[in-house]
């Protein structure tokens, strides 16, 4: 196996959670596009743990893992928070912030 | 080697308040007002079991002494990779050491256990009992438990009673821990305990604004000096690991590694650092000049907390780090070579600004603290001119009276002023309603003043002398001049307070005596305290006129008085040079670090000398004569002030605390908000707007272009694809402000994505 | 090494429909079980790799747990279950355009510096291996990461509940 392939999947799916970040229209689906993104970057780390034949990009993904568990928790309950307050959960009607 | 089992058990000391913390915290509920009798009794145990460490490291001492094991070698040295030239000089400095310095081993008891391990990196936690920590033990549990005591009666009533005393468990918890901590890791953890706590205590009565804007402002400041506490502590780890090879953060031999890094010039700048960081934590706890502008407003929480905060808790922690880790402050700073060091001069400054405030404050509280700010002025700038033994003498004899002042002026608070601390409005002539309290103020007056024979005169005078012996006439000096300030501002405060005609008892709070609920903010304001909780408790008659205290409050004041006069004679030199008991010169023995010339710099104890406490003694007695003619006869000068431009403006600043808090809040934080918020604002206004502007009409216009020429000339394989995605990439960069999320997230990716293209190209 | 390679390619084509379905199709709940599609294709990927605890964590931690969160939220938020109006903002062009471009650029910058290389996969890294490493050499790593899920559980809980 080339570790190229492993490495251009990963791109490939970084590339879509980029894509769906900028694009969907609920908080949600941008939460789950950048799981998308994380699953790329974990698949870098084990396949190049893999080359190296150790267990370091294992750990590093597994530590990855974790954040990403972190980052879902507190990024759903934001987007509860928004949904009680501005009846919606669409990305673009937070616009407080507009000037 | 015998076993000793208060020493090697001394862990225990600081746990037992630190269950009683959680067992009040989580049941306090049930117990009601008796849950001060659980922190009580796990503080009175403490205490026992500190009493037990004292008398065995006194014997400890004493075996050592006679025919234990020989001078000069040291268990843990052995294992210290040593340049071979420093051991021979350190050899030389302890024959040449001579008098005064002992040169008997009493190695102190440590043990540990791993905390946790790390490819190699082991981290220790555990006790480093000698006769510092066994001292501070003594300290802070005896403080500790004369404040638990005194607060029974003092807080009766209070609504948040349980915790309270949760909190004072903690706090001295914390404070032990620093205390027997073996490593400097360890010992920043009970560091910042004790700054949370004293966040806690001093914002006890939180629903006033005032408290608790003093107890963030205390907490704030100190967290500033706490930033060189960590990257002291982290330069520790490699001033070992520059010595050994491997880095330590054990105390043991962080000292050694200290003391062998002196001879290496090239390190003389890592020692230097590292002293200066670990300086800024010790100005930041220990309230030294320039960020001592915390420790009066601290005031705002209850009176028995002050007392612990100023006696034996939170400030004396960062003298104790300066004790604990001299050997990195005497060569970093070349405290050994005379001249004017950072240290010193940190220590000298503040005696004399402390001193300097401590004259216009009306408040009794904050007089008191202005002179604790003052008195650890002496304590550093001992420790800055090699006087350590004093410095600690003076931390230990300190802790007694300044802790018999403060529970002194609660009791006028509680029982004669209607819980204010207002000395001018409503104190004076109180010597005649509580004549015990009176005796007891008096006595912690006389130490704070160095009247002779009281412990202030010993530990004073052995600094200054210290400070002469080792060639820092200057700061002898300053030191006279403090004492002179010292014993003046004393003389009014006791004047105001105890003396001519009582001034309290308006008529316009009567009737707040009945409310039993309210008993809110113990008086940074002048007004007198909204319901006096505990009025039925202790008799007062119908007006609440001032009377005496009762026993809780009285039996502390007592201990503490019996300590401010005797504590001092354990190191009195001029006692010594009469009588030649040998019990006027134990502190060295029992307190010095007997670890040999290659673990700790050479502490030299001067000769005696009868100019000293002359020269001490004479200018407490200008001071006081001064300040009786000044404010009790009012022989001369009455109104300088308003007459004289240049006294005037001189009171001006000192009421205003030269400004400092100006300088924090209005100077640095406004700039930060108001100017540099300002200056942000416009740039975003104006030029980034533009450059969005000009960029969004920039790219219309290529769109435009490419839509005129590329279009029109036909390349119809590219017509779809870069048309589309050039005008969206337009109307998107004309539409930048709209304050859209994703936008933002796109904007960020495509720069993004343009840095790594350009990154990718070049390589 | 050839049977590793057809079931790599043949997990990375579901994967690759997977992910671009979770970014494209208009029905929200299908979305997340698309996700679970790209996750579990990501997990085969690690047994491929030899890395096996971390895939049986993918599997547990991703989809027992993370899947069923987003599914709440999705709940939670009162979102259509079924496809009514179009997911996909007016964004889609630029979007594509940054996708491309930066996938583009790495996987450019991958091939340059890693062309080459094979996955020189000797053994399977055992779950012994990946535990001493965590608790030897990455010890406080670990412990931070304790202390920050500590902390995103407690924010969470703070910002959700209603007071």
């Amino acid at each position: 196996m080339m570790l190229n392939q492993f490495l251009l999947l990963s791109a490939f799916l970084f590339g879509t959670g980029i894509y769906g970040v900028i694009t969907r229209k609920h908080t949600v689906l941008v939460l789950a596009s950048i799981e998308l993104m994380l699953v790329a970057v974990n698949i870098n780390l084990v396949a190049f743990g893999a080359t190296l034949n150790n267990a370091v990009g294992q750990v590093f993904a597994l530590f990855v893992l974790a954040i990403a568990a972190a980052e879902v928790g507190v990024g759903l309950a934001i987007v509860l928070l928004i949904y009680r307050n501005l009846r919606s959960a669409n990305p673009d009607d937070v616009n407080v912030l507009k000037g | 080697m015998k076993h000793y089992w208060f020493l090697d058990n001394a862990w225990l000391i600081p746990l037992i308040p630190a269950i009683s913390y959680f067992v009040i915290l989580l049941f306090g509920k049930r117990f009601g007002e008796r849950a001060a009798w659980i922190g009580l009794a796990s503080i009175g145990s403490a205490w026992v079991l500190a009493c037990g460490t004292v008398v065995q490291w006194i014997s400890h001492v004493n075996a050592s002494e006679h025919g234990g094991e020989p001078g000069g070698e040291h268990g843990a040295v052995e294992t210290i990779r040593a340049f071979g030239r420093s051991i021979k000089l350190a050899a030389e400095g302890a024959s040449a050491g001579g008098e005064g310095h002992a040169s008997f081993v009493a190695n102190p008891i440590i043990h540990s256990t791993t905390w946790f391990q790390n490819n190699g990196f082991k981290l220790d936690v555990g006790i480093h009992i000698d006769g510092l920590a066994v001292m501070m033990l003594f300290v802070v549990t005896t403080i500790s438990l004369l404040v638990h005591f005194y607060s029974t009666e003092y807080l009766k009533g209070d609504r948040r009673f349980n915790h309270y005393f949760a909190a004072l468990s903690l706090f001295s918890a914390s404070m032990l821990f620093l205390v027997v901590a073996s490593n400097t890791l360890q010992l920043l953890v009970g560091w910042e305990l004790v700054g949370l706590c004293s966040f806690m205590l001093i914002g006890h009565w939180w629903e006033e604004k005032p408290n608790s804007n003093a107890a963030l402002k205390a907490f704030l400041t100190t967290r500033t000096g706490d930033i060189g506490l960590l990257a002291g502590v982290i330069m520790t780890f490699f001033v070992v690991q520059r010595y050994t090879g491997t880095g330590s953060f054990d105390i043991t031999q962080v000292n050694q590694a200290a003391i062998g890094l002196s001879l290496d010039g090239n390190s003389k700048s890592l020692l230097f650092w590292c002293a200066a960081a670990l300086l800024l934590a010790i100005i930041g706890k220990s309230g030294q000049f320039p960020l001592h502008t915390w420790l009066p407003d601290a005031m705002a929480g209850p009176t028995p907390v002050s007392a612990l905060i100023h006696a034996a808790t939170m400030v004396v922690a960062g003298v104790y780090l300066g004790a604990r880790v001299y050997p990195i402050f005497h060569e970093g700073l070349n405290i050994g070579d005379g001249g004017i060091n950072l240290m010193a001069a940190v220590g000298g400054a503040t005696l004399l600004v402390g001193a300097g405030l401590a004259f216009v404050q009306n408040d009794i509280k904050k007089v008191l603290a202005y002179s604790t700010i003052s008195q650890l002025g002496y304590m550093v700038m001992g420790l800055g001119v090699g006087a350590w033994s004093a410095a600690i003498f003076h931390l230990f004899t300190h802790a007694f009276f300044k802790a018999n002042l403060f529970l002194g002026a609660g009791s006028v608070s509680h029982s004669g002023a209607h819980h204010s601390f207002d000395m001018k409005n409503d104190m004076g002539g109180l010597r005649k309603f509580m004549p015990k309290t009176f005796a007891t103020f008096m006595i912690g007056t006389a130490a704070l003043i160095g009247v002779p024979l009281t412990a202030g005169f010993f530990s004073k005078d052995e600094i200054l002398a210290t400070a002469s012996a080792n060639e820092y006439t200057f700061f002898k000096y300053v030191g006279l001049l403090g004492a002179v300030m010292t014993a003046a501002y004393m003389t009014r405060c006791v004047y105001l307070t105890f003396f001519g005609e009582y001034r309290g008892g308006h008529a316009d709070h009567g009737d707040a005596h009945d409310s039993h609920a309210a008993h809110t903010a113990d008086g940074d304001d002048h007004g007198h305290d909204h319901g006096h909780a505990a009025s039925n408790d202790h008799g007062h008659d119908a007006n609440g006129g001032p009377h005496e205290s009762n026993f809780p409050i009285l039996g502390p004041l007592y201990f503490l008085s019996f300590m401010s006069i005797f504590a001092g004679w354990i190191f009195a030199p001029m006692l010594h040079h009469i009588f030649h008991w040998e019990i006027f010169e134990k502190f060295p023995l029992w307190v010095d670090p007997h670890v040999g010339s290659r673990g700790f710099p050479i502490l030299e104890h001067p000769e005696f000398a009868w100019i000293d406490p002359i020269l001490a003694t004479a200018a407490g007695v200008v001071g006081v004569t001064l300040a009786y003619l000044f404010y009790w006869r009012k022989a001369y000068g009455q109104n300088i002030t308003e007459r004289n431009g240049a006294l005037g403006a001189g009171k001006k600043l000192l009421v205003n605390k030269y400004y400092l808090d100006v300088l924090y809040t209005d100077v640095i934080v406004g700039a930060t908000k108001g100017p540099i918020a300002q200056a942000a604002y416009w740039v975003n206004q104006n030029v980034i707007d533009n450059v969005l502007r000009y960029t969004g009409k920039g790219a219309a216009g290529a769109a435009k272009f490419v839509y005129k020429y590329i279009d029109q000339k036909g390349v119809d394989g590219i017509y779809n694809g870069s048309a589309a995605g050039t005008s969206a990439l337009g109307g998107l960069s004309s539409k930048l402000q709209t304050g859209r999320l994703q936008y933002y997230a796109l904007l960020v990716l495509f720069l993004l994505s343009a840095v790594a293209f350009a990154v990718v190209i070049t390589n | 090494m050839v049977a590793q390679n057809v079931a790599f390619w043949i997990f990375a084509a579901f994967m690759a429909v997977g992910a671009v379905r979770v970014v494209t199709t208009d029905n929200i709940v299908h979305a997340a079980l698309w996700l679970v599609l790209v996750l579990a294709g990501g997990a085969a990927q690690f047994i491929i790799l030899g890395q096996e605890f971390v895939a049986w964590v993918q599997v547990i931690v991703y989809i027992g747990a993370v899947i069923v969160l987003f599914l709440f939220g999705i709940m939670l938020t009162r979102a259509p279950m079924e496809a009514e109006e179009k997911l996909n903002n007016n964004l889609r062009w630029p979007g594509l355009v940054a996708a491309l471009l930066f996938s583009g650029t790495i996987a450019w910058a991958f091939i340059d510096e890693w062309g080459n290389d094979n996955v020189a996969l000797t053994k399977p890294v055992r779950t012994k291996e990946v535990g001493e490493l965590i608790f030897r050499g990455y010890l406080v790593p670990f412990e931070v990461v304790g202390v920050l899920l500590l902390a995103a559980l407690i924010g969470a809980v703070v910002m959700a509940r209603k007071d």
